[in-house]
């Protein structure tokens, strides 16, 4: 009988400290509730558009997936055709349009270009794309760009973009690895 | 003085009075559990140091027995000495209850062998093989057992496959706490340190009813050690390193027993890893950190008890660097390549991805024996769960988790095991729980799982019945009753027209809608039924006999109802689904056995027909501003899964012995008349033993393990568009590798040191032909070679 008193008390206590305990940890974690709002899409990219200019001729091509993986499937707009033979000089919006104003994710990719680079590939064979700007060891990112027209016809044009590349590589995506962050392929006409 | 003098008067008085030697104490001596008389029960007053016996009635009698506070000492065949004190003559008759089941006591306290169920079909894993997996996982450990394999990601992370069901299809017992630890993920393995546990046992079956109703798979039972009651003081501590990942792990315990009863242990254990290596390259960011430590304090006796019990466990597990790709053009490079993108040199650091889970548990629980009735018992537990997943992420997000889960639960369950009947024991209770998941904010992008809140309320009662000294049989049943309330953003396109929800479920919009997006709250009920029914019986020559069925049903996990995102390792979409049920399952097995040690052997076939199967198969394609990527969806469909484990112990010499098991199953897809994804290949395990028990217990094994190619597997193979080359790839997911075959060497001595205590040496080798293989049943298949050859060196000393 001694024992079981004992006993009693002492499991009364240790389940009073149990209790405590789990207060305590419940009571910790008001800290990252979120009852209120629900989490921005931080990191998504929704759009792609690649912006050539030749001085006075303008080409957009803009992929736009609002939103994001799942839903709806994104859409391609092509503006309009390539002019034969000619310099463009190009540049990659990257854009988070469900923030309100819309973020510009070029500038993170910008920032940390040693991690990054875009790659284009086109079927129009005699299409040349140049990469114009380096990162901090001398590599090309591929945010900038001249693009110069060959003969008239039609294909696609493919933007890459890869995460962690081996830099520097051959200049194909296959040699640079990395994981794809992004992949949009446009149809496109040269006349 | 005046108090002086009272006591000399006193102690004059009682002297005086204790001469009164003409009293008689009459008494009966019953046991415990069903009252009946124990005759023969030896009765000593030691205060007259006479005796006397208990007639068959259970009857009896002192005479001539002095006044005062006698000392009466009673023992009985296969019970514990009773000692009581006896107030005579206030007091002439005395019942005396022995506890008479001195063999179960020890069979608990001792050796810890009792079967949950005598009629379960279990297996078994003894410390002295935990030992060997000191440095490994729970998964690892129990793979070594026939119908037991298991699901990887990598090879740190092992989830436990019991006749090729897994996840929230297992019951995982820890202390007898069910796990809740964010089980239904694939890489989600349990979080239980193998070092706390004294034996693991594996009940293939739905039916140890106790536990839950929604065990389609079967049940894992991790036990600690009893200790004896006395008193002593002893601990251990182990030291294990291995060649493959330069690392190991330190575990060290110590236990204080008492001998009223108390005890009181801890233990904690440090593991740590490097990049593991494959036979021909460092697998890149394979390292793990592993921190456990337990305690509990408790009381225990034959009559009641009470058991306190704390642990902690600390996880970092890195995932394989080559693993994270982009889209599925990544995962064809990943598929056609020999190597993984990414090797580099040795390091122990771990890089993103990698996961970071801790996991906190606490139990209480008391027991109490009634006279003439049984055990009753209460627990109630609380488990805390925080996961998070880190991946590879730009900028000021690089060191914010991707998944961030906190999984609160906490139950209360009574148990009343009634025991005073001669030939049945039922066992009956109640439990009560509550859940609690807290997607937690801050991590910059839409929850894996969301909020959600669930109650679950189960009633069940199980009995057996001793047909007669060779035969039992056992039925049970329970009824559960959940509710899971959640809180969860849809893309408004999902919601209403991919999957049509506005319609189906209306009730479960708010009416809020942000950013595309429309804020809900499913709410679904879901009564489970389950039962079992199972029959044992002895043969003479060792032979035995069991059969069992079970009925049990499981609700859909947090992840087949809620899912919606990229699985990155996977290339794929995957998509859990408000409209999936409940799946029912049905299954028979049946195990011959000879358990003997010259020639023993277990044969045992089982049919399991689950209706409602939940899987996650492809249905389509979709693009992203990533590329094309394949969709997974949940879906259900009526399976079957048939096999047979066998298992065969031969001793060759006094010396020699051969172990072997083999297991083979089959997964089929009724519906659709295919194979069932995912179900582990016909395999075998042989070893021979040399152990000379003179010789410091020298033990030496030689062990090959077999695993054959799953040639049974649906095919989901596709072909995707590839930019780069401008042609139609063919995406093999499906293909499994081919058959392998690994030897591995053990050997262990005890040496004795100190005065009381022993040294154990041991010297292992894994994989010892550095043989390259992949394994169907590991997600990262595609992207890397399993381990290639480990030289393990432990030291454990007992003191």
């Amino acid at each position: 009988m001694k024992y079981s008193k004992s006993i009693t008390m002492k499991t009364v206590k240790l389940l009073a400290l149990f209790f405590v305990a789990n207060l305590a940890f419940v009571g910790c974690s008001s800290d990252d509730d979120d009852h209120h709002d629900h989490d921005h899409e931080e990191e998504l990219v929704t759009t792609v558009i690649y912006a050539l200019t030749n001085g006075n001729d303008v080409v957009t091509l803009t992929f736009q997936d609002l939103d994001g993986e799942g839903g709806n499937d994104g859409t391609y707009i092509v503006s309009g055709p390539f002019t034969a033979n000619t310099f463009y000089s190009g540049r990659i919006t990257l854009l988070n349009e469900t923030e309100s104003p819309a973020e510009d994710v070029t500038e993170e990719v910008e920032h940390e270009g040693d991690e990054h680079e875009f790659f284009y590939i086109s079927t129009p064979n005699d299409i040349t794309i140049l990469k114009t700007d380096v990162d901090d060891d001398g590599n090309p990112i591929g945010i900038e760009t001249t693009l110069k027209t060959g003969d008239a016809g039609t294909g696609s044009l493919t933007i890459i973009l890869k995460h962690e590349p081996n830099k520097p590589n051959n200049d194909t995506p296959t040699d640079a690895g990395g994981s794809t962050d992004i992949e949009v392929t446009f149809p496109i006409t040269v006349q | 003085m005046k108090q002086y003098l009272w006591i000399v008067v006193l102690c004059f008085y009682s002297l005086a009075y204790t001469q009164n030697c003409t009293h008689s104490l009459d008494g009966t001596v019953t046991d415990f559990h069903d009252g009946n008389p124990l005759s023969g029960a030896t009765i000593h007053n030691e205060t007259a140091n006479t005796y006397t016996s208990a007639d068959i009635n259970g009857k009896f009698s002192f005479s001539d027995v002095c006044e005062g506070t006698i000392v009466l000492v009673v023992s009985h065949v296969g019970c514990d000495p009773e000692r009581l004190e006896v107030d005579v003559p206030n007091k002439r008759y005395v019942d005396i209850h022995m506890e008479h089941h001195l063999e179960e006591l020890h069979e608990v306290l001792i050796t810890g062998t009792s079967k949950e169920e005598k009629t379960s079909i279990q297996q078994t894993v003894h410390k002295k093989q935990i030992e060997t997996f000191t440095d490994k996982s729970l998964g690892d450990a129990l793979n070594t057992l026939s119908g037991v394999s298991s699901l990887n990601t990598g090879n740190t992370i092992v989830k436990p496959m019991i006749h090729g069901l897994h996840s929230s299809r297992l019951i995982i017992i820890n202390n007898n706490v069910r796990l809740f630890d964010q089980e239904w993920g694939d890489e989600h393995a349990p979080n239980i340190d193998i070092n706390t546990s004294n034996q693991l046992e594996v009940i293939k079956g739905a039916n140890t009813l106790r536990y839950g109703s929604d065990a389609i798979g079967g049940l894992i039972l991790v036990k600690p050690k009893k200790y004896a009651p006395k008193d002593s003081l002893f601990g251990s501590t182990s030291l294990s390193m291995n060649s493959n990942g330069l690392g190991g792990n330190l575990n060290s315990e110590l236990i204080k027993t008492y001998k009223s009863g108390y005890y009181a242990k801890t233990q904690g254990s440090y593991k740590r890893f490097g990049d593991f290596k494959a036979p021909d390259y460092y697998l890149t960011n394979s390292g793990l950190k592993n921190a456990n430590v337990s305690a509990n304090v408790g009381y225990s006796s034959f009559e009641k008890g009470f058991d306190a019990y704390y642990s902690f466990v600390d996880n970092e597990l890195g995932i394989l660097a080559a693993s994270h790709i982009g889209n599925v053009n990544d995962l064809v490079t990943a598929i056609n390549s020999k190597e993984p993108r990414i090797t580099e040199d040795f390091s122990y650091h771990i890089e993103y991805p990698k996961q970071r889970i801790s996991h906190h548990l606490g139990k209480l629980d008391a027991y109490k024996r009634f006279k003439r009735l049984g055990k009753l018992s209460m627990q109630y537990d609380f488990q805390i769960n925080r996961r998070k997943e880190y991946d590879l992420r730009r900028g000021d997000q690089a060191d914010t988790p991707v998944i961030d889960l906190r999984l609160f639960t906490t139950s209360f369950q009574p148990n009343l095991q009634i025991d005073a009947f001669e030939n049945t024991e039922i066992n009956t209770g109640f439990l009560l729980r509550f859940q609690q998941n807290d997607a937690i904010s801050g991590t910059g992008v839409s929850p894996l799982i969301p909020d959600f809140e669930k109650y679950d309320a189960g009633v069940y009662a199980t009995g057996t019945y001793k047909l007669n000294l060779f035969s039992e049989i056992s039925a049970g049943f329970r009824f559960d009753f959940s509710k899971i309330k959640a809180r969860k953003w849809y893309n408004t396109t999902d919601w209403e027209d991919t999957y049509n929800y506005d319609e189906l479920f209306p009730e479960f919009e708010s009416g809020i809608t942000s950013n595309s997006k429309t804020l809900t709250y499913p709410e679904f009920s879901f009564p489970n039924f389950s039962a079992n029914l199972g029959y044992m019986r002895h043969f003479s020559n060792d032979f035995e006999f069991f059969l069992n069925y079970g009925l049990a049903s499981r609700m859909p996990n947090p992840s087949e109802l809620f899912s919606d995102g990229l699985h990155h390792s996977a290339a794929r979409i995957e998509i859990g689904k408000l409209t999936i049920g409940k799946e029912v399952s049905n299954k028979v097995i049946a195990s011959l056995q000879r358990n003997n040690q010259h020639i023993g052997f277990t044969i045992s076939p089982y049919f399991n027909y689950i209706n409602d199967y939940i899987q996650l198969i492809p249905t389509g394609i979709t693009t992203t501003i990533r590329g094309a990527f394949p969709v997974w969806e949940y879906d259900q469909v009526d399976a079957t899964i048939y096999g047979v484990d066998l298992d065969l112990n031969v001793r060759i010499s006094d010396k020699i012995s051969y172990n072997g098991n083999f297991s083979w199953l089959r997964g089929h897809n009724e519906t659709n008349d295919i194979p069932l994804i995912n179900m582990p290949a016909a395999n075998f395990n042989n070893s021979i033993t040399y152990y000379n028990k003179d010789l410091n217990q020298l033990s030496v094994s030689l062990i090959n393990k077999t695993v054959l190619q799953q040639k049974n597997y649906p095919d989901y193979n596709f072909y995707t568009y590839n930019a780069i080359t401008n042609t139609n790839d063919y995406v093999d997911i499906s293909t499994p590798p081919s058959s392998y075959s690994l030897f591995s060497f053990n050997s262990a001595a005890n040496f004795k040191v100190f005065k009381t205590g022993t040294l154990k040496l041991e010297f292992n080798i894994d994989n010892i032909f550095n043989t390259s293989y992949r394994d169907y049943l590991n997600s990262l298949r595609y992207f890397a070679d399993e381990l290639g050859r480990n030289v393990n060196l432990k030291v454990k000393i007992n003191y």
